[in-house]
Order: structure tokens, then sequence, then C-alpha cells
């Protein structure tokens, strides 16, 4: 199994999750984060005072996924979150060891 | 030593201690005695005189009898209005309280709101122990609400001939002689004015002040010290007096209490932020200044309008006589102001800023109504319009001066808000006076005017007035957070400050569904 972190702009979250469920991802966690890459942040004044806001608000989808749909999500990904201009965020892809559903105790591919 | 003695001997020759106490009449705690036929005599310009009253009565009995109940309704209009619009000040608590929340961090929330609300609480009882006894009770007799004679104690010292009333002596508990219906519609519109005063410290020293400490404090504003410039000026004391006793204009006039509740705050609010210190991490090192956003802007822009609604009760109340028809004025003139202030603190931080920073606006917003507080009733709409302007600018102005070089930290703008404007509102009144209301005021016959409408000597008893209220004020308030931050620590525990005051202080936190906390899950 695979787990794949996205990273992508809030407004495309529902894009993005409809797209997923298309094709199949039945199951996946959202947190609302803030971060940079090298978009960088921007300045920002409050009563004269001026301040960076270094991090940028994004959404996280975690999501883990049998295998072979690793690659289907990627592009689904890669198709619906990209607007072309920065800041458009990451997808990482790492193993998992083990995955079990709390209610039935299955595990493996089974449990995703 | 002997020269020492001589003069000493001689000064106290001149000066005689007298507690001044004139006849009063039988307190009225029902008010079913209170309003008759002497209310009418002279109030309108065909009111009959004492003396019709008199003479008619064998030949027109029923007019008699009936003057008696219009003026009854005429004291009855004048209570009314003066009671409502005291429950409009009241409600400016609910202003303070969410502006100050608004604009300050959402850790801190139940604090900042656990302060604006105990202040009410405190500052009620203080006020009614003795607060409101300094300050009225030698007041005499009000005119427009038929009564409260019983406020006719005065402690007055007499000086090279002239009488400086300094502080009342009736009304302490409310009780004996000034349980009296008049007297505690006074009292209810007198102490929603203080609790204003009360409140506006607790802006400037949001985010970092111990709640125990703040409870001494809202006891003695309420019990001493705003009362006590409150007698002077609106007590009968002895700024009301330099009018009569040295000529300069009607004495010190503040309508609504530009001075007597906004300088007064503001200036307590400045003694009070330099003793408790910046919060953490508002400057950096080299001194320039942090950006600490308010945590709801929406809640502080509400506290704003419910302010602006209040003050229609703080500025046209104050003539407390529904039947002065001067009240419409007052009230346009400090919707004006109002308005002017915050357009020209959003053209000022457009022009220097950047951008039209709407924290910024609501305090020009609010720095217009404080300013027009005390000349409300007597300048035309144009001088409103003007002084609101001023107003709006020179917050802006003051804003920064507090932050970047006087490095003091006022996390809503209190001491330029409150202090800086309510002594602007002051001057202002003895510029733009234009002489078309307030005839006897004080004790000195014709309107009230200023500097730019003929009388120069006006604008001498504001000065008088405001160098009196800073001297008093700073001095006292400065002292009293010093000693009492020996005995009472004024500032929480650095661990407090950075986790939130809210359990710390309050024992609740304002949003406890938004931390993580297994208690909030069931």
């Amino acid at each position: 199994m695979k787990k794949i972190e996205v990273i992508i702009k809030p407004f495309k979250l529902d894009e993005v999750k409809d797209a997923l469920n298309k094709i199949g991802v039945t199951g996946m966690s959202v947190s609302e984060v803030k971060g940079f890459g090298r978009q960088k942040g921007h300045k920002e004044i409050y009563r004269g005072a001026e301040y960076m806001v270094d991090f940028v608000p994004k959404i996280k989808i975690d999501m883990v996924v049998s295998c072979d749909m690793a690659d289907p999500v990627i592009s689904t990904i890669l198709e619906h979150a990209s607007t072309g201009k920065i800041g458009d965020g990451k997808i990482f892809v790492s193993s998992v060891e083990k995955a079990i559903r709390i209610r039935t105790g299955e595990s493996g591919k089974e449990a995703v | 030593m002997k020269k020492g003695l001589l003069l000493f001997i001689g000064i106290c020759m001149l000066i005689s201690i007298s507690a001044v106490s004139f006849a009063g009449s039988e307190p009225d705690p029902s008010g079913g005695g209170t309003g008759g036929a002497a209310d009418v005599v002279g109030v309108t310009a065909n009111a009959p005189s004492a003396d019709d009253l008199q003479n008619m009565a064998a030949t027109e009995p029923l007019a008699v009898k009936l003057a008696d109940v219009i003026g009854h309704n005429r004291i009855a209009i004048n209570m009314v209005w003066t009671l409502i619009c005291g429950f409009l000040v009241m409600f400016m608590q609910a202003g303070f309280a969410l502006a100050e929340t608004g604009f300050t961090r959402a850790k801190n929330a139940g604090h900042t709101m656990g302060m604006n609300f105990m202040v009410y609480a405190i500052g009620m009882l203080g006020y009614w122990i003795c607060g409101f006894a300094i300050q009225m009770g030698g007041v005499g007799g009000v005119a427009t609400l038929g009564g409260a004679t019983g406020l006719n104690g005065e402690f007055i010292i007499n000086i090279f001939g002239k009488d400086f009333g300094l502080f009342g002596t009736k009304g302490f508990f409310l009780s004996g002689s000034t349980y009296d219906a008049v007297i505690f519609s006074v009292f209810l519109f007198q102490m929603v004015f203080m609790d204003t005063t009360a409140t506006i410290p607790t802006g400037s020293m949001a985010e970092r002040w111990t709640f125990k400490s703040f409870l001494v404090y809202a006891f003695f504003i309420s019990m001493f010290v705003y009362p006590l410039h409150a007698n002077w000026v609106w007590g009968g004391g002895w700024l009301a007096q330099l009018g009569k006793n040295f000529g300069l204009g009607h004495g010190m006039v503040d309508f609504a209490g530009s001075s007597v509740v906004h300088l007064t705050g503001g200036v307590a609010a400045l003694a009070g932020a330099m003793v408790l210190g910046p919060r953490l991490g508002k400057f950096k090192k080299d001194g320039t200044p942090n950006a600490m956003p308010g945590h709801h802007i929406p809640m502080a822009i509400t506290g704003v309008f419910i302010l602006a609604f209040g003050w229609f009760g703080f500025n046209a109340g104050s003539t407390l006589a529904g039947g002065d028809l001067r009240i419409g004025v007052v009230a346009v003139n400090t919707m004006l102001a109002s308005a002017a202030g915050a357009v020209s603190a959003m053209i000022y931080m457009w022009v220097f800023y950047e951008k039209p920073d709407i924290s910024m606006i609501a305090n020009g917003f609010l720095a217009g109504l404080v300013a027009i507080t005390a000349p409300c009733a007597f300048v035309n709409s144009v001088s409103a319009v003007i002084i609101g302007l001023i107003a709006g600018i020179l917050l802006c102005m003051s804003v920064f001066f507090v932050e970047r070089k006087l490095k003091i930290d006022d996390p809503v703008g209190a001491i330029s808000v409150h202090g800086v404007n309510g002594a602007w509102g002051v001057l202002a009144l003895g510029l733009f006076a234009d002489g078309t209301y307030g005839a006897g005021w004080n004790g000195v016959s014709d309107g009230v005017r200023g500097l730019f409408y003929g009388d120069f000597s006006q604008f001498g008893a504001q000065l008088t007035g405001v160098i009196t209220n800073i001297v008093f004020v700073f001095t006292v308030m400065y002292v009293f957070f010093k000693v009492l931050d020996k005995i009472v620590p004024l500032r929480v525990s650095e661990e407090v400050e950075r986790e939130g005051l809210d359990m710390a202080e309050v024992a609740v936190l304002a949003y406890p569904e938004f931390s993580i906390s297994s208690s909030v899950y069931r």
C-alpha cells in the first residue's frame, strides 16, 4: 500500500475530492495547514506595523491506497489541482507497512 | 524658622475650610411628591411666573390645578429621558467589551471580556459606597428633574476670598436624605458615565493584567479618582466656578465629559500601560513594534457601532431634560463628528500607510465621538465636522507617537482615542462654542462662547481644566499603580502570558472548542 500526501490550494479541494471519488478512492483525511515552498510569503501591514506572512494557507489530503491505485491517483491530482501558477502544491508518496480497519479488524488491502 | 512659621500662619488665615450645607427639602423616595406647579414657572417663553400662579389662583382654580399636573409631566419627561439615555450609556459597556476583545487576541478573550464585565459590577458598588457622594454630594438642586436638593453638602476651602469646592459630603450609600427618586435617577445617569472612564484602561492594559489587581483598581477609580475631578467640573466644584471666581468664561465647561470621562480614562490608561510594560514580543530588540492583529474584526466593529449608538445617550442625555430641545442639535453634532473622524482617519491611513486599515478607522470614528463630547451642545454642524476631522488625524498621529516614540504598548489605542481626543474636545469647546446655548451655565449669564466667537477667557478655563485633569489623574494613578504593583502584582507571569490569560485568570477559555482537549469532545 502507498500513502499519498497532497498539499493543494484550498479552493481546489472540492474538485480534487470529486475527481478522486470518481476513480475509486474511497477514503481520505483532510487538514488545514500553512506552508511555503518557493512561493514564499508576503508583506502585510497592521496599524502601521509591517509583518511578514511567511506561511500561506493550504489544504493537506492524506490517503492510503493499494499500490496499483497510486499512479491513477497521482495523474488525477495533477490534472485537477494544477492552476499553472506558483503555489500549486506537492505530492509525496511513501510506503505503508500496515493498515487496519478498527471496526472489523481487517488488515491489508481490504482495509483501505 | 520663624519666617516660615509666620508665612504658614498667614496662609492659614487666608484659607478657611468649611463644609457648606444649604437647606434641602424632604427626600421623596416614592417620587410622588416631585414635580408640580412650581416646575411650570418660567420654563418656556410664555410660561406663568410665580406671581401669576398666586394671583390667578382665585379666578382660574382649574388652571392652577392643571399647572400642577403639567409641572409633574414636565419633570416626568425629563426624568424618562435621563433614565433612557442612562440605559443607552450602560449598553456602551457591551460596546467596549466587544471592541476591546475583538482588537486583542483569542487566547485572552475571556479575560478581556471579564475585565470589561466586572468593571461594571465593581464600579457600581464603589460608586454607590462613596463615589457618587464625593462627586455629586454638593451639586444642589437639579432643576430639570424638580428636586435632588438633598445633595446639599460640599466641602469647600476658601483661599484669598474665593470658594474652591473640592468634594461632596452627602449621598454615601444613597441613604438618608438621598433616598429620593430624583437623586436615584441622577445616580444611575452619573454611574454609567463613571463606568465608561473605568473601562478605558482595560484596553491599554489588556492581555497582561492580573484580574486581582484590576479589581483593586476598579474600586479605586470609581470611589475616588473619577468622582473628585467630576466634582470639580460637574458637582459645582472649583473648576466649574472659574467663571464666577475669576471671570474665565463660564468656568470650565464640559457638556458630556470629554475631560471628566474620556481624558481621565485616557490618562489613567497611560499611567497603567507605563507601569505594566509592553506585551511580550510587542517590541523587537531594536524597539520597532511587532504587529499583534486583533482576533475578531467583526466583533470589534460591532462593538464600535454599539458605542456610537450609546453615545446618543451619552451626549444628548446630558441635557438631563427631554424638554430641552437642543437635544436634536447635540445628537446631530455627535453623529457628524463621528463620521468626520472615521473619514479623516481613513484618508490618513491610506495616504501614509498604503491601506485603509479598518481598525484605525474605527478608532478614528471613536476619536471623533470623544472629541465632540464636550462641545456637542455649543457648536454648529460645520464646527462639529471640523472637530471630528481633526480628531481622526490626531488619533492616527497619536497611535504612532505612543507606540513608536514613547514605546508604550496600547493594544486598542485607548490612550489615543480617549486621552488625546478628550483633551482636544475640551479645548475645541474653548475655540468653537458659538454662544447659541448655555446661558446661565455655572452661574454666568449669556451663552457659552469660544475663542473664534469672541471669548478668549473660555479657552483659558478649558486649558486650566485640561492641565488640572492631566496632572491630577496621571500623578494619582501612576503612584497608585506603582504602589499596587508592590502589594498585588499587576502583571501575569510570563508562562501565563504566553499561554493566554483565560484559564489562569478567569477560569474559562473563551474558545474551548478551538483547542485540543478531551473535555470538549464528549
